[in-house]
């Protein structure tokens, strides 16, 4: 039997070419996604290895990544240096928003990775790695001058001597050191993360506002003092409020932080991946039932000849597994070169790993054959049972038909199917469960599944229609055409169903997409009472400085900031906002419940009125924060309505945030004209008073939309190209099941030409076949997405997705475009009926 | 026999017109000769049967007039028209507009009902069938209760009788008809060939058949015998036994060469 099953593979290679593609894209999407994860992980962990001491002596617990304004003064230093078992202790000044902007005036990798001003020093990291170090030149020393990391400085084009350009969050805006030496640290890149290095005294001048103090304390162990030993011992000295870590806790906490919050793109990518399987899996269930109906007389043979049910089947499955080895090599590799394309993406986003090697773990090559083999054996499972129950008897027969089960039942099951997932989004949309998204996506895929198991039935009325209208259009060869999409309504269907689960994800997306970009312009349009928004492109924070020149321009009115930073309160980390209550009301429309906002006192906090109902508070009611200077109660003066520019549980007076010990930076000001009509003077003397600060942009009302749907857009783009993979399989499905048909009704065609049809007739007859195939699976995912779609909307509209719309110009030119699709799917086949030589496929047996 | 000159000119116009036709498949030792010079007449209102054993190249020779195969060398006119040169457009619209065909089996459309399989070759020319001669056919076939049956709802016997009223609803020069009985009992073969019968007589249609009856044979006006790609005898108001004799007579010559 497996003789046989090689055989047949081998005797069918082009065919099941087509359906292996399916499972090389699904297997090349997960091995790439972990390939890239594992890479992506590596390289955190080194960088953060190599960027911790032995012991690491913090102020005050790190609020999710944010650098607090807590120091530890230097005779802290001092004292850590005589601790029983320490070799050495060295203070840090560390800060983020320091960029290096290029000699074209563009700021490096200012596309989201960090720029990170530190102070030098040549302390050792934890267990005896090497820290930073001069790779060229000399250390900083001065107000005058810095050293660059490597990568830095040549993507900046500066070399040792020149003059570098920098902007800070600090209270210096923007520096013009020269550069001296070139940093690197021991092992591993900096991901994109920019390094700007000064003197001690230097960075505390630029970052501390001159205190002789430190972010944070490294502390060296003596040769043969563990890590934990030393912990114990700094612990002993210093301030309750300090945390003490040892480097590895320091470092396992700080990539973990950071692992945890890319963790989605992990998951992101491996739904893409499902997405692929499942509509490949399609692909290979219609490939295997037409290769077993096609092979049915030799199955019937062999089951004549004495071979059992189970070897029939067992030598579809072999065949099967076969494929799916072969898919999943082939799609480890493609994995690979796909893991690299992630990777360069990334790189434009400003992740760049490419100081790190590719990672391919033995979990990746073990997932990639899981995947394959067993995606493959699953979907090639059901027709290779309907291959047993060919009787042998129908070896001698003429006519094979193959043994289907009911499609009462398969409305029966996919009914099922759409109820149940029907009502696990109900679950997770409605209510309040644990796993929202695990709901609500095992529900979009019970709801597809069953409506691929039910479409054959489904699809009746629409096959029935088309059939009439191709019938009046088209003559005799839309009569064939019609006839043919009807004759195997199961096959037809899934064929079909295949571009449904692309399409309904696609238009989910769209309609999700267009309403969220509306709701923006909506929010800003109804709220928005301000003239001009600055902020930096990259969300990043800016020094304070800025505000405070604008304030002095007289052709700027009001002057309003506002800053996000990261609190806890009941044990739950949230981002907080920080505004300027006097002049919020100039800017933002926004009429609190109840209280008032424009005098929050610096012990005061205002709620949301979804928190405020969530914790039964109420104004003058009490709320605990944990801040970078410890715990801080605050009594609740109002309660506002959510909204885009209100879009936090808490915010709080700037003061008061300042107080609680966040460093003193804003994330936006809001700028009103001094004048009605004075908008254009307003945005001139903006530009005027940032131009040296690259990073930040200054923006009108319309630009402001624009800047804040760019998002939107931007992952709309990264979605549509994910889900165009699995449209691309679906395609070749359509390709696949027509090539089959064509093959599988050689004798008709023969037939067709014998009594003359022209080869122009045939060609657009499957032409016809390929626009049903394609035009129904687009009208069940439009249905299917309309309905995901609304009922997410509908969900989420407590969380500002206010504006319901669905974009029927779109979604009328993807109907265009399945027509176009069937069109160009039908080619090769139709090129391939329309050369089979007359003669041989009448005479075929 | 002279291969150059028409067999037994009659009074009658000539429908096809095979001159020195020669096709060989294959090369070096495997060549077949599956017609050698092969030039005949078949003659308009007459029904042939072309018969002789397996390899005889009867079934090529029909597929090359049928123009569904192509010869190396000879000439083939059906009526005024000579196929050699023929684009595969011209071929198709040939077939469609003055030939008919009748096959073994598998003749009929399986998604198609009995009436739309009959008027298949004329909707594929986007003509209506003459409703006169419609009805006549349909008559004649007997199985006007049955139009709106698919092939798979009929006997075999019914199927060939569509396909026979297939062939025949479009008026063509020709019927080529491939063993249209080999897959009939005998009961339904008769009423295939009193059917084709018909068509000659009362329709005057032209009907050529293979067959390697000579039961089937013998409602012929006139047989032709190939062997080895030649022609090699003939019978005109042939009887089963005239043609067995014809038959065993050049199968001794044969295999007593």
């Amino acid at each position: 039997m497996i003789k046989v099953a090689l055989r047949s593979l081998l005797g069918r290679k082009v065919r099941l070419a087509m359906s292996t593609f399916a499972i090389v894209l699904g297997v090349a999407f997960v091995a790439g996604t972990f390939m890239f994860t594992d890479t992506l992980n590596r390289s955190f962990t080194a960088i953060f290895a190599s960027s911790v001491g032995d012991v690491v002596v913090t102020p005050a617990e790190s609020q999710g990544g944010a650098l607090s304004s807590l120091t530890i003064p230097a005779s802290v230093v001092a004292e850590l240096a005589e601790v029983p078992g320490a070799a050495r202790a060295d203070g840090n000044v560390t800060s983020v928003g320091t960029f290096v902007v290029d000699t074209d005036g563009k700021v490096v990798g200012g596309q989201g990775a960090p720029g990170l001003g530190i102070s030098w020093n040549d302390a050792p990291a934890g267990n005896g790695l090497e820290g930073l170090r001069i790779l060229e030149g000399e250390i900083p020393d001065g107000p005058d001058e810095v050293a660059l990391d490597e990568r830095a400085a040549e993507r900046a084009g500066y070399e040792i001597g020149d003059e570098v350009s920098l902007v800070t969050s600090g209270a210096r805006p923007s520096l013009r050191p020269t550069l001296v030496g070139i940093v690197g640290y021991g092992e591993g890149g900096l991901n994109g993360a920019t390094l700007s290095v000064f003197d001690e005294r230097t960075a505390q001048e630029l970052f501390l506002g001159g205190q002789d103090a430190f972010n944070d304390v490294w502390v060296t162990a003596e040769e043969g003092v563990s890590q934990e030993e030393l912990r114990d011992a700094v612990e002993q000295v210093v301030p309750e409020s300090y945390v003490v870590q040892t480097g590895d806790e320091a470092a396992d906490a700080n990539a973990s932080q950071l692992l945890q919050a890319i963790s989605f793109i992990t998951t992101f990518l491996l739904v893409f991946a499902g997405v692929a399987l499942v509509v490949g899996s399609f692909l290979i269930v219609n490939t295997f039932s037409i290769l077993v109906a096609q092979r049915a007389r030799e199955l019937a043979l062999l089951r004549a000849l004495g071979a059992s049910r189970r070897q029939v089947t067992g030598s579809v499955l072999l065949e099967s597994t076969i494929l799916g080895l072969f898919g999943a090599t082939v799609g480890l590799g493609l994995g690979v070169l796909l893991a690299y394309g992630i990777r360069a993406v990334f790189a434009g986003f400003g992740l760049d790993m490419s100081g790190t090697p590719m990672v391919i773990a033995p979990r990746t090559v073990i997932a990639a054959y899981v995947v394959g083999v067993v995606v493959t054996v699953v979907a090639a499972y059901l027709p290779a049972r309907r291959s047993a129950r060919i009787e042998p008897v129908q070896a001698l027969r003429d006519d094979i038909a193959m043994p289907e089960s009911s499609l009462r039942r398969r409305l029966l099951v996919g009914t099922g199917l759409i109820v149940v997932g029907g009502g696990a989004m109900a679950v997770g949309l409605v209510t309040d469960a644990s796993q929202p998204a695990w709901w609500v996506g095992l529900g979009v895929l019970a709801v597809l599944l069953g409506t691929a198991a039910a479409s054959p039935v489904l699809a009746r009325p629409f096959l029935a229609v088309a059939a009439a209208a191709y019938r009046r259009s088209f003559g005799i060869v839309g009569v064939l055409a019609g006839q043919n999409a009807r004759r195997n309504p199961r096959r037809t269907a899934a064929t079909a169903s295949a571009l449904m689960i692309g399409l309904a994800l696609v238009t989910t997306m769209a309609i999700l997409g267009r309403s969220a970009g509306a709701s923006v312009d909506a929010a800003i349009e109804e709220n928005f009472s301000g003239d001009v928004v600055i902020s930096n492109a990259v969300g990043t924070p800016f020094s304070p400085a800025v505000a405070q020149g604008l304030a002095e321009d007289p052709a700027v009115g009001v002057v309003s900031r506002v800053r996000f930073v990261p609190a806890q309160s009941d044990g739950r980390q949230r981002f907080v906002l920080g505004y300027d209550p006097a002049t919020i009301g100039d800017v933002v429309r926004v009429e609190p419940l109840s209280g008032s906002l424009d005098d929050v006192a610096v012990d005061e906090v205002v709620i949301s009125d979804d928190v405020a109902e969530d914790d039964g508070l109420a104004v003058g009611d009490e709320v605990t924060f944990t801040m970078p200077a410890g715990e801080r109660t605050f009594t609740v003066a109002a309660i506002f309505e959510r909204s885009a520019f209100l879009a936090l549980p808490y915010a709080f007076a700037i003061e008061a945030l300042v107080e609680a010990g966040y460093a003193d930076e804003d994330n936006t000001v809001y700028l009103t004209a001094a004048e009605p009509g004075g908008q254009e003077a307003l945005i001139e003397a903006s530009r005027a008073g940032t131009a040296d600060i690259p990073l930040i942009s200054v923006k009108d009302q319309q630009e402001y939309a624009e800047e804040q749907r760019a998002p939107i857009d931007q992952l709309l783009t990264l979605i549509y190209g994910l889900l165009g993979l699995a449209l691309v399989i679906a395609i070749l499905g359509i390709v696949n099941t027509l090539a089959l048909s064509v093959i599988e009704r050689t004798r008709e065609v023969g037939l067709l030409r014998a009594v003359g049809l022209g080869r122009g007739q045939l060609r657009r007859m499957i032409g016809l076949e390929s626009v049903v195939i394609a035009v129904l699976g687009t009208l069940l995912g439009l249905a299917l997405g309309i309905v995901f779609g609304l009922a997410l909307l509908t969900a989420l509209a407590d969380e500002g997705l206010e504006a319901i719309v669905v974009p029927w110009g779109q979604l009328g030119g993807f109907v265009v475009a399945a027509v176009v699709v069937g069109v160009l799917a039908a080619f090769l086949p139709a090129r391939r009926a329309a050369r089979l030589d007359v003669l041989r496929a009448i005479a075929t047996e | 026999m002279d291969p150059s000159a028409p067999v037994l000119p009659t009074d009658r116009a000539a429908a096809a017109r095979i001159r020195d036709l020669t096709k060989t498949y294959g090369e070096g030792a495997a060549r077949v000769v599956a017609l050698d010079g092969v030039s005949v007449d078949l003659y308009a209102g007459e029904f042939t049967a072309v018969m002789g054993p397996s390899g005889s190249g009867k079934s090529t020779l029909m597929h090359c007039v049928a123009a569904l195969d192509s010869a190396e060398s000879g000439t083939i006119a059906i009526g005024d028209v000579a196929l050699g040169g023929l684009k595969d457009k011209e071929l198709t619209r040939l077939r469609r507009d003055t030939l008919g065909f009748v096959f073994q089996s598998f003749n009929l459309v399986p998604t198609l009902t009995a009436e739309e399989n009959i008027s298949l070759p004329l909707a594929i020319a986007g003509r209506k069938p003459d409703p006169q001669w419609y009805d006549t056919v349909i008559d004649a076939v007997g199985l006007r209760e049955r139009l709106d049956h698919r092939p798979n709802q009929l006997s075999g016997g019914q199927q060939q009788r569509v396909a026979v009223a297939r062939a025949l609803v479009g008026r063509p020069t020709i019927v080529f008809a491939d063993e249209p009985t080999g897959n009939l009992d005998s009961r339904s073969g008769a009423e295939v060939l009193a059917l084709l019968r018909r068509s000659v007589d009362e329709f005057d249609q032209t009907v050529v058949m293979v067959t390697h009856d000579p039961v089937a044979a013998s409602h012929c006006d006139r047989v032709l015998f190939l062997a080895d790609g030649r022609l090699v005898a003939e019978l005109r108001e042939p009887t089963p036994e005239r043609i067995l004799e014809t038959m065993t007579g050049f199968d001794a010559r044969e295999t007593g060469a």
